[in-house]
C-alpha cells in the first residue's frame, strides 16, 4: 500500500497488528490522505472480521421524548408541557411493535427513551416487561448507560440491581450504545451536565459486562470537542474493553445540528470528517470486533462508502426512526431488508442479518 | 504502463475501490499537489424544446407544451450581465434541439454576448446541438464550428457523450447522435483550436466493459488531438424520467471516478460531480482522483438575491474543499487559477 507521507511508521504498526498510541491517533486525525486511512482501516477490518456485514431487522421504540436532561445537541427531548411531547402507554408501545410485526422477519427491538420527570423505574420496567411478554421471540436491546444511571438514581437501586431486573423481568439481552457522547467531563459539563458523567457511563458498561450483558459503545462528534478529545474518548473505551471484553460494536454519531441549541453555532461535519473518524475508530479500537456505519445519521450513500472505511455493521431496518429525524436527518426513516441487502452487495460484501448479540440469523452469499 | 480496457474492466468488476482510490489520489497529487479548483459560471438553458426526447431526460418539452420556452436575446444578455457582475468568468449556454432556428440565430447570440461582455468565456453547445445546427444549415460540422468560433464560441462542453457505445445509446436515447458523430464533432473542434471537455454518464444499466469502451474511445481521440481539458463522470438521475430505475451507488461512482483518473492518463483534469452526487460524495471525490469540483452554478434565484447568497456559495465550495484538506482556488475555462482563498 502507498503509505501517506510521514505515516510509514504507523502503517508498519498497523500491518504488524501493533497497538496505536494516543499520539498516533492524533496524527491520524491530521492525515490528509483519506484513501490511505480507508485502506488501513479496511485492511484491519478484513483481517479481523472478513467480508460479512451485519444488520438487524429491528424496530426502534422510543417510549417518550420527555426528558429532563436538556442536552444541547438534542432535538428530540421535550418538556412535559411542550407541543409535540409524548409519553407512550403500555398499549401504545405494544401497538408500535404490532405494526412493525407486519414484517415477518422482524427479529428484535431497540428501546431508547427520554429521562421522564415523573416516570418511575417500575413504570419503564413495566412497559418493557409487557413488550417482552407479548413478543417473547423478539430480542430486546435497549437503554443506554445514561438511562440506566437515571434508573438507579430514581429508584435507589444499585446499577447492578437495575440491570438484573431489566434482564430477568424485562428480557433485556443487550444494552444500547448511546449516551457516551464524548467521555470528557469538560465536554459533558458544557453540553449535557444533567446526565450520567463519563465515569458513570463507563461504570454501567463495566457492571453490565460483569453480569454477562453485552453492550455497545458510541461517540458523538463534530460539536465542541477537540480532535484530542476524540482520541481520548476512543482510548477510554479501549481501556475498558481490555478489562471486560463486553463491547460488541462501536458507533460513530456525527452531530446533526438542525433544530438543536448547539446547531446555532456549529456546522454539520463533512463527509471527509465522517469517513476519517470511522477509519480512525477502527484503527484505534483494536479490541472491538465490530464498527457500525449508522446510515440514519450518515445517510445511506455515506454509510455504504463507510463499509470501505472500516465498518462491518450497517445497523438495521429501524422501522421508524424519530430521534435523529427531529434533528434534520435527511435519510429515510426506515429501510427495507432488500434495500440493505442491495447496499451491502453493491459494496462487494456479504449481508447477514443478526440478533442484538451478533448471532447470524440469515446470510446472503 | 497504460491500462488496457480489459484491465480496467477487471478492476471495475473485482478491484478494491479503496486501493483504486489511493492510486488515483497519488496520480492526482503528482499533478496538482493540494490545489483543488472550481469555476464560477452560469448555465443558460436558452430553450427546453427538444425533438430528441431522450428517455433519461426530465428537462425537455415538446414545442406546443405549455411549459415550452425560448429565451430572447435580451433575456440571455441579462443573464450574462448578472454572471459577470457576480464574478463569473464563463457561461454555458445549452438548450434542446429547437426546430427551425437558423445558424445565424446562434451566431447573432454569440456576437451580441461578446460585444457587450468581451471578457466572458463562452463554453457552450453540446456536440448534439452542433451536429443539429449543421444539419439544419446544410453545412459540414467543421464549417459550422468555424462559423460559431468566428462569432465568439470559445469552447465546447462535453455533454451528450453519455456512454459512447451505440448499443447503449440506441436503448436510452435512440434519436440522439451516435458515438461516431459525437467523436467527430470533438475532433473537428479540436482541429480548429477549440478545446472541450468530455463526459461520461454511468448508471444506464451499461456493463463495465462498455464504460471502458467509452473511456478508450476518448483516450484514443485525445492521443490524436490533445484537445480535451477535463473528463467528468456523472450519474444518471432516474427521477422524472421514462427510463427510471435505481440511482447508481456512491461506491460505483467513486470506483469509476478513480478509474477515469488512472485510465485517462492523457487528460489532465478529472472533475468530481457534486451536482449529481451531492456535496458529501462530491467532497470525497477529492480523495479519489478528482482535482476539480466544476462549477458553483449560479442559480437564477441566487444571482437575483445579489451578493450575499452568491458569496455564500463560493464560501461553501471553499469550505468543502478545505474540509478535504485541500487548497481551494477559482479557475477560468482553461483551468488557469485566477483567485485563491
Amino acid at each position: 500500500m502507498l503509505a501517506a507521507e510521514n505515516y510509514k511508521d504507523i502503517e508498519e504498526k498497523i500491518l504488524k497488528g501493533e497497538r496505536l498510541s494516543r499520539e498516533d491517533g492524533i496524527r491520524l486525525f491530521h492525515c490528509p490522505d483519506i484513501a490511505w486511512l480507508g485502506a488501513m482501516a479496511d485492511h484491519v477490518r478484513k483481517k479481523k472480521c472478513g467480508d460479512i456485514v451485519y444488520y438487524n431487522v429491528n424496530c426502534h421504540v422510543n417510549l417518550t421524548n420527555v426528558c429532563t436532561s436538556k442536552c444541547k445537541f438534542c432535538a428530540f427531548g421535550r418538556d412535559l408541557e411542550d407541543k409535540g411531547a409524548y409519553s407512550m402507554s403500555k398499549e401504545q408501545a405494544l401497538a408500535v411493535v404490532r405494526d412493525a410485526m407486519k414484517d415477518p422477519d422482524l427479529a428484535g427491538l431497540h428501546v431508547v427513551s427520554g429521562l421522564h420527570p415523573t416516570w418511575t423505574f417500575e413504570h419503564y420496567l413495566g412497559i418493557v416487561k409487557a413488550l417482552h411478554e407479548t413478543f417473547p421471540h423478539l430480542y430486546m436491546k435497549g437503554f443506554t448507560g445514561v438511562e440506566i444511571t437515571h434508573f438507579a438514581q430514581i429508584s435507589g437501586l444499585s446499577i447492578e440491581e437495575v440491570l438484573i431486573r431489566l434482564r430477568d423481568e424485562g428480557g433485556l439481552q443487550a444494552i444500547a450504545g448511546g449516551g457516551a457522547e464524548i467521555l470528557s467531563d469538560r465536554v459533558r459539563g458544557e453540553l449535557c451536565p444533567n446526565k450520567a458523567t463519563a465515569d458513570q457511563w463507563l461504570e454501567v458498561a463495566r457492571t453490565a459486562h460483569k453480569l454477562g450483558i453485552k453492550s455497545n459503545a458510541s461517540m458523538l462528534y463534530g460539536h465542541i470537542e477537540t480532535l484530542e478529545e476524540r482520541v481520548d474518548h476512543l482510548l477510554r473505551l479501549r481501556e475498558l474493553q481490555d478489562e471486560t471484553g463486553g463491547f460488541q460494536t462501536f458507533i460513530c454519531f456525527p452531530f446533526l445540528p438542525k433544530n438543536t441549541e448547539l446547531g446555532k453555532s456549529v456546522k454539520q461535519t463533512s463527509m471527509w470528517d465522517d469517513l476519517r473518524t470511522m477509519a480512525i475508530s477502527r484503527l484505534m479500537l483494536d479490541n472491538f470486533t465490530n464498527i457500525k456505519a449508522y446510515w440514519v445519521m450518515l445517510t445511506v450513500p455515506v454509510a455504504q462508502v463507510a463499509l470501505g472505511f472500516g465498518a462491518n455493521d450497517i445497523d438495521g431496518t429501524v422501522h421508524k426512526e424519530t430521534i435523529l429525524h427531529d434533528a434534520g436527518a435527511t435519510s429515510p426513516t426506515a429501510l427495507s431488508e432488500n434495500q440493505i441487502i442491495r447496499i451491502v452487495k453493491e459494496a462487494g460484501r456479504i449481508p447477514a442479518s443478526c440478533d442484538c448479540n451478533f448471532n447470524i440469523i440469515k446470510q446472503y452469499e | 504502463m497504460r491500462l488496457t480496457p480489459k484491465q480496467g474492466e477487471e478492476l471495475l468488476l473485482h478491484g478494491d475501490p479503496i486501493e483504486l482510490g489511493q492510486q488515483a489520489d497519488a496520480a492526482r497529487r503528482k499533478l496538482f499537489d493540494d490545489t483543488v479548483t472550481f469555476i464560477v459560471d452560469r448555465n443558460i438553458n436558452y430553450t427546453n424544446v427538444c425533438k430528441n426526447e431522450c428517455k433519461f431526460c426530465a428537462f425537455f418539452r415538446r414545442k406546443e407544451h405549455k411549459d415550452a420556452y425560448l429565451l430572447t436575446y435580451e433575456e440571455i444578455l441579462e443573464k450574462v450581465r448578472e454572471t459577470v457582475e457576480c464574478g463569473g468568468t464563463q457561461v454555458m449556454i445549452q438548450g434542446g434541439l429547437y426546430p427551425d432556428l437558423g445558424l445565424d440565430y446562434y451566431e447573432k447570440m454569440l456576437r451580441l454576448i461578446k460585444q457587450k461582455f468581451p471578457s466572458i468565456m463562452i463554453h457552450s453547445f453540446t456536440a448534439t446541438e452542433i451536429q443539429y445546427f449543421a444539419q439544419q444549415a446544410g453545412l459540414t460540422v467543421l464549417d459550422t464550428l468555424k462559423r460559431l468560433q468566428e462569432a465568439g464560441l470559445d469552447s465546447l462542453p462535453g455533454g451528450g457523450a453519455e456512454i459512447l457505445v451505440d448499443e447503449v445509446r440506441k436503448r436510452v436515447s435512440p434519436k440522439k447522435i451516435m458515438t461516431e458523430d459525437w467523436l467527430h464533432v470533438m475532433e473537428c473542434a479540436h482541429s480548429i483550436g477549440m478545446e472541450s471537455t468530455a463526459t461520461m454518464v454511468i448508471g444506464f444499466g451499461e456493463t463495465m466493459a462498455q464504460r471502458m469502451e467509452h473511456m478508450e474511445k476518448i483516450r484514443r481521440l485525445q492521443d490524436k488531438t490533445g484537445g480535451f481539458r477535463a473528463f467528468i463522470t456523472w450519474t444518471f438521475q432516474p427521477g422524472n424520467t421514462e427510463l427510471g430505475g435505481e440511482k447508481t451507488s456512491g461506491w460505483d461512482y467513486m470506483k469509476t471516478l478513480a478509474m477515469t483518473r488512472l485510465y485517462m492518463d492523457n487528460i489532465k483534469h478529472i472533475q468530481g460531480s457534486w451536482v449529481t452526487q451531492g456535496e458529501r460524495i462530491g467532497q470525497l471525490t477529492l480523495g479519489f482522483g478528482a482535482d476539480d469540483l466544476g462549477s458553483i452554478m449560479l442559480e437564477e434565484n441566487v444571482v437575483r438575491a445579489a451578493g450575499t447568497n452568491y458569496e455564500m456559495s463560493i464560501n461553501k465550495m471553499a469550505d468543502l474543499i478545505r474540509g478535504a484538506g485541500k487548497q481551494p482556488a477559482q479557475r477560468d475555462t482553461e483551468y488557469n487559477v485566477i483567485r485563491r482563498f
